[in-house]
């Protein structure tokens, strides 16, 4: 994380830093202690937890949120909000499901054409918020309701009813599912193939925000957009693709849910777009942009899976799952907090 | 069960503070004390939103069962049928002795509701999924068939003497029982139906999404609530509306019989959800000890049974409980 901010840059300079300092500085390291606590606490309160089955299902749970988490962070570090990006998986998802089974479209061609219409949606909320300049908390929010009511709208009209059905008799449905709904067998363990995904899209992020001029130019927007527009960043292209990023994520997703379910409903989705931001949160992102880290959103979506099958292979009453929730994000933003506060103390 | 106790007093401190609580639930300690008896887990799996009134009945049959018979029951939901999917294959990694589930959506639940079968794990299919319980290698479906409750509702409003419109209003979108429900009303009713789509989730906000309609179309003579709370919010729409239109409901809760005995509602269609919680619950403990199936694998018809200001004060005793 030595690209962070460049302003930090002059600093270091004027006070070299230690090693363990460094550590302490990024911002997943409170994440990655709290995740690590999470799964300490539930491998003791729960037998099955740390099996080999029991690992593939809170893995699979996380993978979803995980890959959207991750995108998310990357848009939140480049300081802009993306409240369509739940629905959005639902969108593509219907999409895709309706045009095969209602109207017998192939389903390689309709996974593609998904793909572009999230682009598309994503690019065209990157424009409105450049264009207008109104925060993108309201303009993707309204993105966010359009979606919903095309969700259950379009798909009511043209299909008759809300979710999905026969999606597995399609053609072809067995030559795409590998690739987003597969299970992979490794010892007693299955693993499904968007855990995969969900890795490699944290190291593809990572590496992109980390190694390249495209995450230097990430970390600048969200930081200070106006000192970046002087210095020659190309803010509305660096903004564009990151919600353009977002799409294309909730489009993977989709597809991952679509495939591994073989459903999916009108109501697909809606209310995940906070999670994910929850996600990036707990792994060490600022709301206010300009900091935070990929992999610590990936952490931060491991604690909400493991949490939330791990609520459930403890045996506890499912009616505490949000509260716990809730209080599992105050406690890992304020560990964050206290993380951060201390090295830059330590300086 | 036997696990939580230790966990609640571990997690006293700290983030995990919270997780103690259900240690504290009622259900649980007597649950607990003869779960050692019969060693029967039994997962219960539900597309219920959190909160809603209708799964808490269920989810009070199925504590009951648990208490009654000594048997230990899980219970956990998500309308989400990807995750809701997951909450079956949780139950099978952790292999419990039986696992009931209600199919809003089969086609999601399918490979996972297969793979607990190929487990050799008992399922059972409550509430909705009838017609799929069976070849997925359900052992049996406890519910109520959603076509034969909807025609019987319009037969009753023909017998009423009803020829308006009737406003089918559906609180979940994606469940495709409900779907069934308004058209199957539809094809025994003599008037038209037409569908409302409402989120059952936010009770103002259904009643609010109901006024306006009857504000906008006052050809509305029946509102069809297919839920207690949209009942209850409906009848406060009628009101604000100022229109003379009946409401009538699928499902009851207290307020619904309230209403039923205020004249405000005429009749509501009782699924009796407490037996699709106890049911499954008895008949997985009975297959299990006794290698019983009940009705040869048939479904079991829950309902529907009819409450109108005839016979409210019984049932209203009930739905007081919770139970009905």
């Amino acid at each position: 994380m030595t690209t962070t901010a460049p302003a930090r840059d002059a600093d270091r300079e004027a006070a070299p830093t230690g090693r363990a300092t460094r550590v302490l500085r990024r911002p997943e390291v409170g994440a990655a202690v709290a995740a690590l606590a999470v799964l300490v606490f539930f491998t003791v309160v729960a037998e099955q937890f740390l099996t080999p089955s029991g690992v593939g299902t809170w893995l699979n749970s996380a993978s979803r949120f995980g890959i959207m988490a991750v995108a998310v962070a990357m848009l939140m570090i480049g300081g802009e909000f993306d409240l369509s990006a739940g629905a959005m998986t639902g969108a593509t998802g219907l999409l895709v499901g309706v045009t095969t089974t209602g109207y017998g479209l192939n389903v390689w061609v309709a996974v593609l054409l998904a793909l572009v219409v999230a682009l598309a949606i994503g690019a065209l909320n990157g424009f409105l918020v450049m264009r207008t300049g109104l925060p993108s908390f309201i303009v993707t929010l309204g993105t966010f309701f359009v979606l919903q009511g095309i969700d259950l709208a379009l798909v009511k009209l043209v299909y008759g009813q809300v979710a999905v059905q026969g999606f597995s008799d399609v053609p072809f449905f067995d030559s795409v599912r590998p690739f987003f709904g597969g299970v992979i067998k490794v010892g007693g363990a299955s693993i499904s193939v968007s855990v995969l995904w969900f890795l490699a899209v944290t190291a593809v992020a990572t590496l992109v925000l980390l190694r390249t001029r495209a995450g230097n130019w990430v970390f600048a927007v969200g930081g200070a957009q106006a000192s970046a527009r002087a210095t020659g960043v190309p803010v509305a292209r660096t903004k564009i693709g990151l919600f353009m990023t977002t799409a294309g994520a909730g489009w993977l997703v989709g597809m991952i849910s679509l495939f591994q379910s073989s459903t999916v409903q009108s109501s697909t989705g809606v209310g995940d777009e906070f999670i994910y931001i929850i996600c990036a949160v707990v792994g060490g992102c600022l709301l206010t942009g300009g900091y935070g880290s990929a992999i610590g959103a990936a952490l931060g979506a491991l604690i909400y899976g493991m949490t939330r099958q791990g609520v459930v292979y403890a045996g506890w009453d499912s009616n505490w799952l949000y509260a716990f929730l809730g209080v599992m994000l105050l406690a890992a933003v304020l560990v964050n907090n206290w993380v951060r506060q201390r090295a830059e103390r330590l300086r | 069960m036997r696990i939580t106790r230790s966990a609640g007093v571990l997690a006293v401190a700290g983030v995990l503070a919270l997780a103690g609580c259900s240690g504290t639930g009622q259900e649980d300690s007597s649950g607990e004390g003869s779960a050692a008896a019969t060693d029967l887990d039994i997962a219960v799996i539900t597309h219920g939103a959190p909160g809603d009134s209708f799964w808490d009945v269920v989810r009070s049959g199925a504590d009951q069962a648990a208490t009654d018979l000594g048997v230990t029951v899980d219970y956990n939901s998500d309308p989400d049928p990807t995750r809701q999917a997951e909450l079956i294959d949780n139950a099978v990694s952790q292999g419990v002795d039986g696992i009931v589930v209600s199919m809003a959506n089969p086609d999601g639940l399918r490979d996972s509701v297969e793979a607990a079968v190929a487990a050799g794990i008992p399922v059972i299919t409550i509430n909705s999924g009838q017609q799929q319980s069976a070849e997925f290698g359900a052992i049996t479906h406890v519910g109520q068939d959603e076509t034969t409750a909807g025609e019987a509702v319009g037969n009753r409003l023909n017998e009423e003497g009803q020829t308006g419109k009737v406003l089918c209003v559906i609180h979940e979108a994606g469940n495709v029982g409900l779907e069934d429900r308004c058209s199957a009303v539809a094809a025994t009713y003599g008037g038209t139906v037409e569908n409302l789509q409402v989120d059952g989730t936010d009770t103002a906000q259904v009643q609010d999404t109901v006024l306006s309609k009857l504000q906008s179309d006052p050809s509305v003579s029946v509102v069809l609530a297919l839920q207690g709370q949209v009942a209850v919010a409906a009848v406060s729409a009628t009101a604000d509306a100022g229109s003379s239109a009946e409401v009538d409901t699928f499902d009851i809760s207290k307020d619904v019989t309230d209403a039923i005995s205020a004249g405000d509602i005429t009749f509501a269609v009782d699924q009796q959800p407490y037996l699709q919680g106890y049911l499954p619950v008895s008949f997985l403990q009975l297959y299990a000890s006794n290698g019983n199936v009940v009705g040869g694998g048939q479904p079991v018809n829950s309902g529907p049974a009819f409450v109108t200001s005839d016979n409210v004060d019984d049932v209203a005793r009930y739905a007081a409980n919770g139970t009905r």
